[in-house]
């Protein structure tokens, strides 16, 4: 009996090889000066792999102020650990506004979709316009699975999740995929009143079948949780690996708790809202690849104000019409000097502004 | 204050500081209430034509396959023909003003956009975005003006060379996108010496270009030909004629710009120190529109509304139409001509100047342009067109 030798199955893989690089670059060609998928996006946007896009499939709603969207992400996207988030890209009239929400669902149902749950926040563009418009059928844009809030392996022997509002969302996502890995574990849940309570039905619902201990709180009638109430209410708190998510408040004291008893080790959290923005007139501009730092004040270009401090800065027209003179905002506010409106940046966003016709409006930092 | 001033009749005679600031003022209230209400309509707009684009521009190139069937070739050939103009007119140009910018989505952005033209977006920008918007019909600094290789103006000196100007514009018109890359490199003046053309940032810009045309070659007139098997001179002709067609419609709407009858220049001297009310009226005298149907204003890439697009070349083109009657009733206002007329009618008028001014200027022209005292103040420090003017209490 003969078998093919290696070499020329070697070689066969390297035709193949040669055949698929050359037909890629003829595909390539013919799509100059854009790049095939950009044809392909027309036809099918899920199927580009360089961008990661979502399709809604359903929106459910969770209470008054919050959905669940079932989402079938396109190519490229690669399974989540149960407690991580994912960046939404979400047009609102027209803009593209990026925020993260918790993935909610198990890493992948058997049809490959994923939910996110979304909580309106008073004030809150992108939550409010998800939970108000979002329909099936809608085109979301995403970012790959990110975060460490997850469950270490093995699996601990007793784990506390405590969460407030919003913060039961990753949790969420960890009791559907990996409640039946864990023997032990306690919720206590604050929202301000029981219908408030996202997943309320879905807790208690594990709380009849003896699978978790709940413990609900409800801060309209009761307050706000403190450190010494989890530790009435969990008598081997420190025996416990702790998962906390919710309002920065609850979550600083949290960590004084646990960093006073030395078990800080056992206490792991999440913070959903980054520092707010402050907006004022002139401020602090860095320019950070040139490490150059300058008072600017608020009716001065921030192009001016970089040009004397000496960064070479990019420019043209000077009066707001060429665009040649955009840069990446990557923190802090700007005004745009001839009608006030204010642009602010957005977290791990580009947010390209005019420089010469916009000014500092609170500390800023430009990407130069 | 401008050259204006040495015209026989000058348009702006009757208008004071004052009338030019609140001009200004006027025009940029247009411009807020047009950002402030962009939105999701706007942003489907742009989405719908790249989108129809694209299908077009796929379809005719899979009907052209066919080629060597003459049914096929005319529709295919037809709509290869409408894609191009609508890439390079209502896309490119406008994507590449950052008039998407704000929708913050990086495939359609200023910054990344690349067109179907042998001219990289980048040198586009810097030559057109920046100077030809800036310095718009400023002579000696808006190289727009007849493209360094005619006189479009009267005020441009004769020289014997420009007896030929009309055969260069018709062969400039056939070839246009390649006539704008050489104008983008500024051919005519980094050839001129030997230290131009052995600088390094030249060398660099002409080598992108060769690049750019190479692909665009390459695929034009290779790849889908050969893709097209015994189609492949038919579908070789057929991408031939549509990038031809595309150069020959780009070119006409683009003469009718800034060329056509009524349409006024500046001197250098004129825009020193200018204010953003002379900036808009400068932009205003400077530029002419197209009449016609909303398909017309769409193949034109809305330079059919030169003027808007002159006064605000960054808000989304769908808007133009929008703000046009507002800013006509401006003009008239003001007692300012608003030029405007159907496509033959201003393609014709901007022909007719290229023919005229092949020769030199006449005796009343002459008389017309002789040197009058310059109204303009030495120096007027440098020009703050940012800034808006604060309301007059």
């Amino acid at each position: 009996m003969t078998s093919p030798s290696g070499a020329s199955i070697l070689g066969d893989v390297a035709v193949t090889r040669t055949l698929r690089t050359g037909a890629r670059r003829v595909v390539e060609l013919l799509a100059t000066p854009l790049v095939p998928a950009d044809y392909l996006d027309v036809i099918a946007p899920l199927s580009n792999p360089a961008v990661l896009r979502a399709r809604v499939e359903s929106v459910r709603p969770e209470t008054r102020d919050s959905v669940t969207l079932v989402l079938r992400p396109g190519r490229g996207w690669r399974p989540h650990e149960p407690g991580q988030y994912v960046r939404l890209g979400v047009d609102v009239d027209g803009v593209r506004l990026w925020r993260s929400y918790s993935l909610t669902s198990p890493p992948a149902d058997r049809d490959g979709r994923i939910a996110v749950t979304v909580n309106a926040i008073p004030g809150g563009t992108v939550s409010n316009h998800l939970v108000r418009h979002a329909r099936p059928g809608l085109l979301l844009h995403l970012d790959a699975p990110a975060g460490d809030f997850v469950l270490p392996r093995p699996r601990p022997a007793k784990v506390l999740f405590v969460t407030a509002g919003s913060g039961i969302t990753p949790v969420m996502g960890m009791l559907r995929s990996a409640l039946s890995e864990l023997d032990d574990v306690v919720v206590v849940h604050s929202a301000p009143t029981a219908e408030d309570a996202v997943f309320g039905a879905d807790l208690r619902a594990l709380a009849a079948q003896g699978r978790i201990r709940l413990i609900e709180r409800h801060t309209r009638a009761d307050g706000r949780i403190k450190p010494a109430d989890v530790a009435a209410l969990v008598p081997d708190l420190f025996e416990r690996h702790t998962w906390a998510c919710g309002p920065n408040e609850m979550l600083d004291d949290l960590e004084s708790h646990w960093h006073a008893a030395g078990e800080s080790g056992r206490l792991h959290t999440e913070r959903f809202r980054p520092a707010l923005v402050v907006v004022g007139d002139g401020g602090t501009v860095t320019f950070g690849r040139t490490g150059t730092v300058v008072e600017a004040g608020g009716g001065v270009p921030l192009l001016e104000a970089g040009e004397e401090a000496g960064v070479l800065m990019p420019s043209g027209c000077r009066m707001g019409i060429c665009y040649s003179c955009v840069l990446p905002l990557r923190s802090g506010a700007v005004r745009d000097l001839r009608d006030g409106q204010i642009t602010t940046a957005e977290p791990e966003a580009d947010v390209l502004v005019q420089t010469c016709i916009s000014a500092a409006a609170g500390p800023c930092h430009l990407d130069i | 204050m401008t050259t204006l001033q040495h015209k026989k009749v000058n348009p702006i005679a009757h208008l004071t500081a004052e009338d030019i600031e609140a001009i200004g003022r006027e025009l940029d209230a247009i411009r807020d209430e047009v950002v402030a209400s962009r939105g999701e309509r706007d942003a489907a707009y742009i989405r719908k034509v790249i989108s129809v684009q694209r299908r077009l521009e796929l379809a005719s190139r899979g009907v052209l396959l066919f080629s060597l069937f003459p049914p096929a070739w005319i529709v295919g050939t037809a709509g290869l023909s409408v894609a191009k103009i609508l890439e390079n007119m209502e896309i490119g140009h406008n994507v590449m003003h950052g008039q998407w910018d704000w929708m913050r989505d990086p495939k359609i952005h200023s910054t990344a956009w690349e067109w179907d033209h042998v001219s990289p977006a980048a040198q586009w920008k810097h030559s057109h975005n920046e100077l030809h918007h800036t310095y718009t019909n400023v002579i000696g600094r808006d190289n727009d003006l007849g493209y360094g290789i005619m006189r479009v103006d009267e005020d441009q000196r004769w020289h014997p060379a420009h007896l030929g100007q009309p055969l260069y514009n018709f062969i400039n018109a056939c070839f246009f996108e390649y006539g704008i890359a050489a104008y983008d490199l500024e051919l005519g003046r980094n050839l001129a010496t030997k230290e131009r053309r052995r600088n390094p940032k030249f060398r660099a810009a002409v080598k992108q270009v060769r690049r750019k045309i190479g692909k665009q070659v390459l695929k034009d007139y290779i790849v889908f030909p050969a893709l097209s098997g015994p189609s492949f001179l038919h579908t070789l002709a057929a991408n031939f004629t549509a990038n031809l067609v595309r150069n020959l419609w780009a070119h006409s709407v683009i003469m009718c710009g800034h060329f056509p009858y009524g349409v006024e220049t500046f001197e250098k001297k004129s825009i020193e120190g200018e204010t953003r009310g002379e900036w808009y009226l400068r932009q205003m005298l400077g530029s002419a529109n197209i009449s016609g149907s909303r398909l017309m204003h769409i193949m034109t890439g809305n330079l059919s509304h030169q003027i808007e697009h002159h006064l605000f070349p960054d808000l989304p083109s769908n808007r133009y139409a929008e703000i046009a009657p507002k800013v006509k009733d401006l003009f008239q206002r003001y007692g300012l001509s608003y030029t405007s007329g159907p496509l033959p009618k201003q393609v014709a008028s901007a022909w007719a100047k290229v023919f005229r001014l092949s020769l030199p200027n006449r005796k009343a022209d002459r008389e017309r342009v002789a040197p009058q005292p310059d109204a303009t103040p030495a120096n007027r420090g440098p020009a703050t067109r940012w800034q808006r003017t604060p309301a007059a209490n």
